[in-house]
Protein backbone atom coordinates (compact mmCIF):
# COMPACT_ATOMS: atom_id res chain seq x y z
CA UNK A 1 0.00 0.00 0.00
CA UNK A 2 0.87 3.64 -0.71
CA UNK A 3 2.13 5.86 2.14
CA UNK A 4 0.39 9.11 0.30
CA UNK A 5 -2.46 8.70 -2.19
CA UNK A 6 -3.67 11.46 -3.64
CA UNK A 7 -7.03 10.21 -6.21
CA UNK A 8 -9.00 12.67 -9.11
CA UNK A 9 -7.65 15.85 -7.10
CA UNK A 10 -9.88 19.17 -8.48
CA UNK A 11 -8.79 22.58 -6.44
CA UNK A 12 -10.42 25.84 -7.07
CA UNK A 13 -9.05 29.06 -6.12
CA UNK A 14 -12.44 30.58 -6.44
CA UNK A 15 -13.68 30.79 -10.10
CA UNK A 16 -10.04 28.96 -10.98
CA UNK A 17 -9.78 25.56 -11.62
CA UNK A 18 -6.11 25.48 -10.59
CA UNK A 19 -5.68 21.10 -10.01
CA UNK A 20 -7.39 19.05 -12.48
CA UNK A 21 -7.85 15.58 -11.48
CA UNK A 22 -4.41 14.77 -9.74
CA UNK A 23 -3.59 11.49 -9.42
CA UNK A 24 -0.12 10.57 -7.66
CA UNK A 25 1.52 7.70 -5.11
CA UNK A 26 4.07 7.76 -2.70
CA UNK A 27 5.09 4.61 -1.23
CA UNK A 28 7.11 4.29 2.17
CA UNK A 29 10.98 5.11 1.06
CA UNK A 30 10.74 6.80 -1.66
CA UNK A 31 11.85 10.09 -3.15
CA UNK A 32 9.03 11.18 -5.42
CA UNK A 33 9.11 14.80 -7.12
CA UNK A 34 6.66 17.05 -8.77
CA UNK A 35 8.61 19.29 -11.45
CA UNK A 36 6.80 22.04 -13.11
CA UNK A 37 7.31 25.47 -14.44
CA UNK A 38 5.69 28.65 -12.07
CA UNK A 39 2.06 28.46 -11.50
CA UNK A 40 1.58 25.35 -12.96
CA UNK A 41 0.01 24.10 -9.43
CA UNK A 42 2.76 22.04 -7.48
CA UNK A 43 1.99 24.50 -4.36
CA UNK A 44 -1.18 24.12 -4.52
CA UNK A 45 -1.25 20.23 -4.78
CA UNK A 46 1.21 20.45 -1.40
CA UNK A 47 -1.20 23.15 0.21
CA UNK A 48 -4.42 20.25 -0.14
CA UNK A 49 -2.39 17.35 0.81
CA UNK A 50 -1.57 19.54 3.96
CA UNK A 51 -4.91 21.09 4.61
CA UNK A 52 -3.65 24.31 4.02
CA UNK A 53 -6.25 24.73 1.18
CA UNK A 54 -9.58 23.23 1.04
CA UNK A 55 -10.11 20.63 -2.08
CA UNK A 56 -13.16 20.78 -4.17
CA UNK A 57 -13.11 16.61 -4.55
CA UNK A 58 -10.82 13.48 -4.67
CA UNK A 59 -9.24 12.30 -1.92
CA UNK A 60 -5.84 12.39 -0.38
CA UNK A 61 -5.36 9.73 2.11
CA UNK A 62 -2.21 8.93 3.85
CA UNK A 63 -1.98 5.47 5.14
CA UNK A 64 -5.72 5.34 5.06
CA UNK A 65 -6.20 8.51 6.83
CA UNK A 66 -8.79 10.78 4.51
CA UNK A 67 -6.47 13.88 4.93
CA UNK A 68 -9.27 16.14 3.15
CA UNK A 69 -11.39 15.51 6.23
CA UNK A 70 -8.82 15.52 8.84
CA UNK A 71 -8.73 18.80 10.83
CA UNK A 72 -5.16 20.68 9.27
CA UNK A 73 -3.41 20.89 12.70
CA UNK A 74 -4.13 17.63 13.38
CA UNK A 75 -1.89 16.50 10.10
CA UNK A 76 1.05 16.58 11.61
CA UNK A 77 0.44 13.92 14.33
CA UNK A 78 -0.32 11.41 11.48
CA UNK A 79 3.66 11.76 10.76
CA UNK A 80 3.55 14.04 7.87
CA UNK A 81 5.65 17.30 8.28
CA UNK A 82 5.77 20.25 5.59
CA UNK A 83 8.92 22.73 4.82
CA UNK A 84 6.72 25.30 3.00
CA UNK A 85 7.46 27.68 -0.01
CA UNK A 86 9.55 30.37 1.59
CA UNK A 87 10.69 28.65 4.47
CA UNK A 88 8.05 30.31 6.72
CA UNK A 89 9.92 29.99 9.67
CA UNK A 90 8.87 31.86 13.02
CA UNK A 91 11.25 35.43 11.98
CA UNK A 92 10.87 37.01 15.16
CA UNK A 93 11.07 34.17 17.72
CA UNK A 94 14.95 32.79 18.12
CA UNK A 95 16.29 29.59 16.44
CA UNK A 96 15.80 27.03 19.23
CA UNK A 97 12.50 28.53 20.13
CA UNK A 98 11.57 27.59 16.31
CA UNK A 99 12.36 23.96 17.06
CA UNK A 100 10.54 23.73 19.93
CA UNK A 101 7.48 24.33 17.54
CA UNK A 102 8.66 22.11 15.75
CA UNK A 103 8.02 20.01 18.55
CA UNK A 104 4.36 21.55 19.17
CA UNK A 105 2.55 17.96 19.24
CA UNK A 106 5.01 16.56 21.78
CA UNK A 107 4.98 19.00 24.26
CA UNK A 108 4.30 17.20 27.01
CA UNK A 109 7.54 15.03 26.03
CA UNK A 110 10.10 17.84 26.90
CA UNK A 111 12.69 14.94 27.18
CA UNK A 112 12.02 13.47 23.55
CA UNK A 113 12.00 17.72 22.52
CA UNK A 114 15.51 17.71 23.72
CA UNK A 115 16.05 14.78 22.15
CA UNK A 116 15.41 15.65 19.01
CA UNK A 117 16.54 18.97 19.36
CA UNK A 118 20.03 17.39 19.72
CA UNK A 119 19.82 15.42 16.13
CA UNK A 120 18.72 18.52 14.46
CA UNK A 121 21.86 20.83 15.91
CA UNK A 122 23.76 17.35 14.81
CA UNK A 123 22.97 17.58 11.37
CA UNK A 124 23.24 21.54 11.00
CA UNK A 125 25.73 22.89 13.23
CA UNK A 126 25.31 26.03 12.12
CA UNK A 127 21.86 26.10 14.03
CA UNK A 128 23.33 25.07 17.14
CA UNK A 129 25.62 28.37 16.92
CA UNK A 130 22.39 30.44 16.05
CA UNK A 131 20.31 28.95 18.71
CA UNK A 132 19.55 31.97 20.72
CA UNK A 133 19.26 33.87 17.75
CA UNK A 134 16.60 35.46 15.89
CA UNK A 135 15.63 32.99 13.26
CA UNK A 136 14.55 36.30 10.61
CA UNK A 137 18.36 37.53 11.08
CA UNK A 138 19.40 34.09 9.94
CA UNK A 139 20.84 33.86 6.13
CA UNK A 140 18.66 32.36 3.37
CA UNK A 141 19.94 29.25 3.33
CA UNK A 142 20.15 29.18 7.59
CA UNK A 143 16.83 29.27 7.28
CA UNK A 144 16.13 26.44 4.94
CA UNK A 145 18.26 24.52 7.33
CA UNK A 146 15.77 25.79 10.12
CA UNK A 147 12.64 25.02 8.36
CA UNK A 148 13.75 21.41 7.58
CA UNK A 149 14.84 21.02 11.18
CA UNK A 150 11.63 22.30 12.65
CA UNK A 151 9.96 19.65 10.44
CA UNK A 152 11.88 16.51 11.39
CA UNK A 153 11.32 17.71 15.24
CA UNK A 154 7.61 16.26 14.61
CA UNK A 155 9.49 12.88 13.80
CA UNK A 156 7.54 12.55 10.31
CA UNK A 157 7.02 9.37 8.40
CA UNK A 158 6.82 11.78 5.57
CA UNK A 159 8.46 15.26 4.30
CA UNK A 160 6.82 17.28 1.87
CA UNK A 161 9.34 19.56 0.60
CA UNK A 162 8.18 22.86 -1.48
CA UNK A 163 10.98 24.43 -3.42
CA UNK A 164 13.82 24.08 -0.65
CA UNK A 165 16.18 25.37 -3.06
CA UNK A 166 14.10 28.80 -4.17
CA UNK A 167 16.78 31.57 -3.66
CA UNK A 168 19.60 29.63 -2.70
CA UNK A 169 23.41 30.08 -4.25
CA UNK A 170 24.30 27.06 -6.53
CA UNK A 171 26.47 26.16 -3.48
CA UNK A 172 23.49 26.21 -1.34
CA UNK A 173 21.29 23.97 -3.80
CA UNK A 174 23.99 21.36 -3.49
CA UNK A 175 24.10 21.37 0.27
CA UNK A 176 20.25 21.65 0.28
CA UNK A 177 19.99 18.53 -1.98
CA UNK A 178 22.29 16.54 -0.10
CA UNK A 179 20.75 17.22 3.23
CA UNK A 180 17.24 16.00 1.30
CA UNK A 181 19.56 12.59 0.69
CA UNK A 182 20.38 12.14 4.31
CA UNK A 183 16.79 12.32 5.73
CA UNK A 184 16.18 10.35 3.12
CA UNK A 185 18.96 7.36 3.93
CA UNK A 186 17.14 8.40 7.65
CA UNK A 187 14.26 6.48 6.66
CA UNK A 188 11.73 9.61 5.74
CA UNK A 189 9.54 9.44 2.75
CA UNK A 190 9.79 12.30 0.48
CA UNK A 191 7.60 14.17 -1.91
CA UNK A 192 9.83 17.78 -3.14
CA UNK A 193 8.50 20.29 -5.40
CA UNK A 194 10.68 21.79 -7.25
CA UNK A 195 11.59 23.77 -10.12
CA UNK A 196 15.03 22.91 -10.28
CA UNK A 197 13.96 19.90 -12.14
CA UNK A 198 17.56 18.69 -13.02
CA UNK A 199 18.81 18.55 -9.42
CA UNK A 200 15.35 17.07 -8.40
CA UNK A 201 15.28 14.57 -11.21
CA UNK A 202 18.72 13.60 -9.66
CA UNK A 203 18.03 12.14 -6.18
CA UNK A 204 13.97 11.13 -7.09
CA UNK A 205 12.90 7.38 -7.72
CA UNK A 206 10.05 8.43 -8.84
CA UNK A 207 8.65 11.73 -10.48
CA UNK A 208 5.75 13.69 -11.91
CA UNK A 209 5.54 16.12 -14.16
CA UNK A 210 2.82 18.79 -13.26
CA UNK A 211 1.34 21.34 -16.58
CA UNK A 212 -1.36 23.95 -16.17
CA UNK A 213 -2.72 21.72 -13.03
CA UNK A 214 -2.23 18.42 -14.77
CA UNK A 215 -0.14 15.46 -14.59
CA UNK A 216 1.44 15.21 -17.76
CA UNK A 217 3.84 12.94 -17.27
CA UNK A 218 4.60 10.30 -14.72
CA UNK A 219 7.38 7.64 -14.35
CA UNK A 220 10.96 6.48 -12.88
CA UNK A 221 13.28 9.70 -12.60
CA UNK A 222 15.35 7.70 -15.17
CA UNK A 223 12.91 7.34 -17.81
CA UNK A 224 12.08 11.38 -17.49
CA UNK A 225 15.62 12.39 -17.66
CA UNK A 226 16.03 10.73 -20.94
CA UNK A 227 12.38 11.81 -21.91
CA UNK A 228 13.02 14.53 -24.61
CA UNK A 229 10.54 16.72 -23.74
CA UNK A 230 11.33 16.61 -20.46
CA UNK A 231 14.74 17.26 -21.70
CA UNK A 232 13.56 20.02 -23.69
CA UNK A 233 11.18 22.04 -21.40
CA UNK A 234 12.55 21.42 -17.98
CA UNK A 235 16.31 20.58 -18.04
CA UNK A 236 17.28 22.68 -20.94
CA UNK A 237 19.65 20.94 -23.04
CA UNK B 1 8.61 67.17 48.37
CA UNK B 2 5.01 64.87 49.82
CA UNK B 3 3.56 66.19 47.35
CA UNK B 4 5.24 64.69 44.61
CA UNK B 5 5.60 61.42 46.45
CA UNK B 6 2.00 61.60 47.28
CA UNK B 7 1.42 62.10 43.32
CA UNK B 8 3.70 59.15 42.62
CA UNK B 9 2.23 56.67 44.59
CA UNK B 10 -1.54 57.98 43.36
CA UNK B 11 -0.12 57.98 39.69
CA UNK B 12 1.25 54.44 40.50
CA UNK B 13 -2.29 53.14 41.67
CA UNK B 14 -3.91 54.62 38.83
CA UNK B 15 -1.34 53.79 35.97
CA UNK B 16 -1.31 49.78 37.10
CA UNK B 17 -5.13 49.84 36.46
CA UNK B 18 -3.73 51.50 32.90
CA UNK B 19 -1.45 49.08 32.37
CA UNK B 20 -3.68 45.86 33.43
CA UNK B 21 -6.35 46.96 30.76
CA UNK B 22 -3.54 47.90 28.31
CA UNK B 23 -2.46 44.19 28.30
CA UNK B 24 -5.80 43.28 27.48
CA UNK B 25 -5.67 45.40 23.95
CA UNK B 26 -2.14 44.43 23.53
CA UNK B 27 -2.91 40.73 24.02
CA UNK B 28 -5.76 40.61 21.37
CA UNK B 29 -4.34 43.00 18.80
CA UNK B 30 -0.59 40.84 19.07
CA UNK B 31 -2.14 37.79 17.97
CA UNK B 32 -4.99 39.01 15.29
CA UNK B 33 -4.14 42.44 14.65
CA UNK B 34 -7.52 43.50 15.51
CA UNK B 35 -8.19 46.28 18.18
CA UNK B 36 -10.81 44.71 20.31
CA UNK B 37 -12.79 47.84 21.66
CA UNK B 38 -15.42 45.82 23.48
CA UNK B 39 -12.42 45.05 25.99
CA UNK B 40 -13.42 48.42 27.73
CA UNK B 41 -16.85 47.12 28.23
CA UNK B 42 -15.53 43.96 29.51
CA UNK B 43 -14.21 45.96 33.18
CA UNK B 44 -17.76 47.19 33.18
CA UNK B 45 -19.05 43.56 33.14
CA UNK B 46 -16.41 42.55 35.96
CA UNK B 47 -17.72 45.72 38.30
CA UNK B 48 -21.15 44.66 37.82
CA UNK B 49 -20.13 41.61 38.92
CA UNK B 50 -17.92 42.35 41.82
CA UNK B 51 -21.84 44.32 42.87
CA UNK B 52 -23.95 42.00 42.74
CA UNK B 53 -21.18 39.09 44.33
CA UNK B 54 -19.70 40.69 46.84
CA UNK B 55 -22.35 41.39 49.37
CA UNK B 56 -23.23 37.77 48.31
CA UNK B 57 -19.51 36.74 49.38
CA UNK B 58 -19.32 38.20 52.65
CA UNK B 59 -22.65 36.96 53.33
CA UNK B 60 -21.34 33.79 53.01
CA UNK B 61 -18.62 34.76 55.19
CA UNK B 62 -15.96 34.94 52.76
CA UNK B 63 -13.61 37.75 51.97
CA UNK B 64 -15.48 40.09 49.58
CA UNK B 65 -11.87 40.03 46.65
CA UNK B 66 -12.84 36.45 46.26
CA UNK B 67 -15.78 37.87 44.03
CA UNK B 68 -12.90 38.19 41.56
CA UNK B 69 -13.00 34.66 40.86
CA UNK B 70 -16.88 34.57 39.68
CA UNK B 71 -16.00 37.82 38.47
CA UNK B 72 -13.07 36.57 36.07
CA UNK B 73 -15.29 33.69 35.31
CA UNK B 74 -18.34 35.71 33.74
CA UNK B 75 -15.35 38.08 31.71
CA UNK B 76 -14.07 34.62 30.05
CA UNK B 77 -17.12 33.35 29.24
CA UNK B 78 -18.27 37.01 27.85
CA UNK B 79 -15.06 37.18 26.06
CA UNK B 80 -14.93 34.09 24.73
CA UNK B 81 -18.44 34.34 23.41
CA UNK B 82 -17.91 37.64 22.09
CA UNK B 83 -15.03 36.48 19.92
CA UNK B 84 -17.24 33.26 18.66
CA UNK B 85 -19.98 34.97 17.61
CA UNK B 86 -18.76 38.15 16.62
CA UNK B 87 -15.44 38.28 15.80
CA UNK B 88 -14.38 35.13 14.41
CA UNK B 89 -17.07 35.58 10.92
CA UNK B 90 -15.51 38.24 10.19
CA UNK B 91 -11.67 37.20 11.01
CA UNK B 92 -10.81 37.07 7.16
CA UNK B 93 -13.19 40.05 6.03
CA UNK B 94 -10.70 42.80 6.49
CA UNK B 95 -9.31 45.08 9.14
CA UNK B 96 -12.38 47.32 8.93
CA UNK B 97 -14.97 45.05 9.25
CA UNK B 98 -13.28 43.69 12.43
CA UNK B 99 -13.05 47.37 13.39
CA UNK B 100 -16.51 47.82 13.22
CA UNK B 101 -17.69 44.66 14.74
CA UNK B 102 -15.75 45.57 17.44
CA UNK B 103 -16.93 48.97 18.46
CA UNK B 104 -20.79 47.03 17.29
CA UNK B 105 -20.01 45.11 20.61
CA UNK B 106 -18.89 47.66 22.82
CA UNK B 107 -22.50 49.73 21.89
CA UNK B 108 -24.50 46.14 22.07
CA UNK B 109 -22.57 45.82 25.68
CA UNK B 110 -23.10 48.56 26.75
CA UNK B 111 -26.76 48.67 26.14
CA UNK B 112 -27.90 45.33 27.39
CA UNK B 113 -26.37 46.15 30.61
CA UNK B 114 -28.50 49.63 30.54
CA UNK B 115 -31.20 47.64 30.29
CA UNK B 116 -30.17 44.82 32.71
CA UNK B 117 -28.69 47.31 35.30
CA UNK B 118 -30.25 50.15 34.89
CA UNK B 119 -29.14 53.59 34.70
CA UNK B 120 -28.66 54.19 38.01
CA UNK B 121 -24.62 54.51 39.16
CA UNK B 122 -24.37 51.72 41.76
CA UNK B 123 -21.69 51.45 44.62
CA UNK B 124 -19.26 48.96 44.55
CA UNK B 125 -18.90 47.26 48.57
CA UNK B 126 -15.70 48.01 50.33
CA UNK B 127 -13.06 45.31 48.56
CA UNK B 128 -10.10 45.46 50.71
CA UNK B 129 -10.67 46.29 54.20
CA UNK B 130 -7.15 47.80 54.62
CA UNK B 131 -6.20 50.41 57.18
CA UNK B 132 -4.46 53.44 55.34
CA UNK B 133 -1.10 54.45 56.73
CA UNK B 134 0.03 58.27 57.45
CA UNK B 135 3.96 58.76 56.81
CA UNK B 136 4.97 62.32 57.04
CA UNK B 137 2.16 64.17 56.01
CA UNK B 138 1.61 61.44 52.71
CA UNK B 139 -1.58 59.33 52.46
CA UNK B 140 -0.82 55.58 51.91
CA UNK B 141 -3.73 53.60 51.54
CA UNK B 142 -2.80 49.96 51.99
CA UNK B 143 -5.11 48.51 49.04
CA UNK B 144 -3.41 51.10 46.57
CA UNK B 145 -0.11 48.56 47.45
CA UNK B 146 -2.34 45.33 46.74
CA UNK B 147 -3.64 46.82 43.83
CA UNK B 148 -0.36 47.55 42.80
CA UNK B 149 1.34 44.24 43.65
CA UNK B 150 -1.83 42.69 42.05
CA UNK B 151 -1.53 44.38 38.93
CA UNK B 152 2.88 43.91 38.69
CA UNK B 153 2.08 40.18 39.44
CA UNK B 154 -0.17 39.83 36.61
CA UNK B 155 2.15 41.66 34.28
CA UNK B 156 4.97 39.38 35.54
CA UNK B 157 2.89 36.34 35.20
CA UNK B 158 2.06 37.24 31.64
CA UNK B 159 5.62 38.24 30.14
CA UNK B 160 6.80 34.64 31.57
CA UNK B 161 4.10 32.65 30.35
CA UNK B 162 4.44 34.05 26.84
CA UNK B 163 8.23 34.10 26.92
CA UNK B 164 8.58 30.56 28.34
CA UNK B 165 5.69 27.98 28.24
CA UNK B 166 4.92 26.30 25.09
CA UNK B 167 1.29 27.59 24.95
CA UNK B 168 2.19 31.12 25.08
CA UNK B 169 4.99 30.18 22.59
CA UNK B 170 2.68 29.15 20.03
CA UNK B 171 0.73 32.39 21.05
CA UNK B 172 3.21 34.29 19.48
CA UNK B 173 3.72 31.70 16.80
CA UNK B 174 0.36 32.25 15.49
CA UNK B 175 0.34 36.41 14.70
CA UNK B 176 3.65 36.00 13.03
CA UNK B 177 3.15 32.61 10.37
CA UNK B 178 -0.73 31.42 10.51
CA UNK B 179 0.06 28.73 7.96
CA UNK B 180 3.23 27.65 9.37
CA UNK B 181 2.07 27.28 12.73
CA UNK B 182 -0.98 25.27 11.16
CA UNK B 183 1.42 23.57 9.70
CA UNK B 184 3.57 22.45 13.14
CA UNK B 185 0.09 21.71 14.63
CA UNK B 186 -1.08 24.32 16.06
CA UNK B 187 -4.69 24.84 16.20
CA UNK B 188 -5.05 28.78 15.40
CA UNK B 189 -8.54 29.17 16.49
CA UNK B 190 -8.23 27.59 19.99
CA UNK B 191 -5.10 29.96 20.20
CA UNK B 192 -7.00 33.20 19.69
CA UNK B 193 -9.98 31.49 21.81
CA UNK B 194 -6.96 31.31 24.69
CA UNK B 195 -5.73 34.63 23.94
CA UNK B 196 -9.23 35.88 24.36
CA UNK B 197 -9.83 34.34 27.72
CA UNK B 198 -7.08 35.25 29.14
CA UNK B 199 -7.46 39.08 28.15
CA UNK B 200 -10.91 39.13 29.30
CA UNK B 201 -9.69 37.53 32.86
CA UNK B 202 -7.67 40.62 32.90
CA UNK B 203 -10.57 42.52 32.48
CA UNK B 204 -11.91 40.91 35.71
CA UNK B 205 -8.76 41.58 37.53
CA UNK B 206 -8.92 45.29 36.17
CA UNK B 207 -12.32 45.63 37.35
CA UNK B 208 -11.22 44.98 41.00
CA UNK B 209 -8.21 47.03 40.98
CA UNK B 210 -10.59 49.80 39.73
CA UNK B 211 -13.54 49.13 42.19
CA UNK B 212 -11.43 49.23 44.91
CA UNK B 213 -10.28 52.79 44.10
CA UNK B 214 -13.42 54.08 42.25
CA UNK B 215 -16.16 51.83 43.99
CA UNK B 216 -18.59 52.80 41.55
CA UNK B 217 -19.91 50.81 38.52
CA UNK B 218 -21.82 52.88 35.50
CA UNK B 219 -23.05 51.34 32.27
CA UNK B 220 -20.43 53.20 30.15
CA UNK B 221 -17.71 53.02 32.97
CA UNK B 222 -15.17 51.75 30.58
CA UNK B 223 -15.23 53.96 27.62
CA UNK B 224 -12.86 56.78 29.25
CA UNK B 225 -10.97 53.59 31.03
CA UNK B 226 -10.59 51.55 27.75
CA UNK B 227 -9.78 54.83 25.59
CA UNK B 228 -6.82 55.84 27.63
CA UNK B 229 -5.94 52.24 28.09
CA UNK B 230 -5.62 52.24 24.86
CA UNK B 231 -3.18 55.06 24.11
CA UNK B 232 -0.94 53.55 26.92
CA UNK B 233 -1.04 50.19 24.85
CA UNK B 234 -0.02 52.49 21.40
CA UNK B 235 2.40 54.50 23.42
CA UNK B 236 3.95 51.30 25.29
CA UNK B 237 4.07 49.91 21.44
CA UNK B 238 1.10 47.79 20.76
CA UNK B 239 1.58 43.44 20.60
CA UNK B 240 4.01 44.25 23.49
CA UNK B 241 3.72 43.03 26.92
CA UNK B 242 6.29 44.86 28.66
CA UNK B 243 4.78 48.07 26.60
CA UNK B 244 1.63 47.30 27.44
CA UNK B 245 3.01 47.75 31.44
CA UNK B 246 5.36 51.21 30.85
CA UNK B 247 2.50 52.74 28.62
CA UNK B 248 0.31 52.58 31.25
CA UNK B 249 2.06 53.52 34.37
CA UNK B 250 3.03 56.61 32.63
CA UNK B 251 -0.51 57.47 31.05
CA UNK B 252 -0.97 56.96 34.90
CA UNK B 253 2.12 59.20 36.15
CA UNK B 254 1.81 62.11 33.51
CA UNK B 255 -1.96 62.42 34.66
CA UNK B 256 -1.73 62.75 38.09
CA UNK B 257 1.74 64.70 37.93
CA UNK B 258 -0.13 67.06 35.38
CA UNK B 259 -3.02 67.39 37.54
CA UNK B 260 -1.38 68.70 40.31
CA UNK B 261 0.93 70.75 39.28
CA UNK B 262 0.32 72.04 35.70
CA UNK B 263 -3.56 72.55 35.29
CA UNK B 264 -6.40 70.42 37.13
CA UNK B 265 -8.67 71.18 34.16
CA UNK B 266 -6.06 70.55 31.23
CA UNK B 267 -4.90 66.93 32.87
CA UNK B 268 -6.36 65.40 29.41
CA UNK B 269 -5.71 67.70 27.11
CA UNK B 270 -2.03 68.01 27.88
CA UNK B 271 -1.17 64.48 28.40
CA UNK B 272 -2.60 63.36 25.46
CA UNK B 273 -0.53 66.26 23.62
CA UNK B 274 2.13 64.69 25.11
CA UNK B 275 1.65 61.48 23.77
CA UNK B 276 0.83 62.35 20.02
CA UNK B 277 4.80 64.30 20.26
CA UNK B 278 6.14 60.57 21.58
CA UNK B 279 3.95 58.96 18.65
CA UNK B 280 5.80 61.15 15.70
CA UNK B 281 9.12 60.66 16.90
CA UNK B 282 8.70 56.86 17.62
CA UNK B 283 5.42 55.76 15.57
CA UNK B 284 6.14 52.38 16.67
CA UNK B 285 5.73 53.23 20.61
CA UNK B 286 8.11 52.94 23.11
CA UNK B 287 9.10 49.29 23.27
CA UNK B 288 7.26 48.52 19.53
CA UNK B 289 9.23 47.09 17.11
CA UNK B 290 9.04 49.15 13.66
CA UNK B 291 8.25 46.07 11.79
CA UNK B 292 8.62 46.48 7.80
CA UNK B 293 5.63 44.40 6.39
CA UNK B 294 7.31 41.62 4.76
CA UNK B 295 6.26 41.64 0.73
Amino acid sequence: MSLLEIKDLNVHYGAIHAIHDVSLEVNEGEIVTLIGANGAGKTTILHTISGLHKATSGSVTLEGHDLVKTEPSRIISLGMAHVPEGRHVFAQMTVEENLEMGAFIFSKDKSGIQASMKDVYERFPRLKERRRQLAGTLSGGEQQMLAVGRALMAKPKILLMDEPSMGLSPLLVKEIFKIIEEVHKQGITILLVEQNAKMALSIADKAYVLETGRIKMSGSAKELMSNDDVRKAYLGV
Amino acid sequence: MSLFIQSIINGLNQGAVYALVALGYTMVYGIIRMINFAHSDFIMVGSYTLFYTIPLMVGAGMPAWLSVVVAVAVCVAVGVTVEAVAYKPVRNAGSMSALITALAMSLFLENLALVLFGANPKSVPEIFSLPTLKVLGIILPVKYLVTLSIGLFMMLALHIFVKKTTLGKAMRAVPEDKEASTLVGIHVNKIITTTFAIGSGLAAVAALMYCSTYPRCTTDMGTMLGIKAFIAAVLGGIGSIPGAMLGGILVGLLEILIKVYLAPGWYEAITYSILIVVLLVRPAGILGKNVGEKV
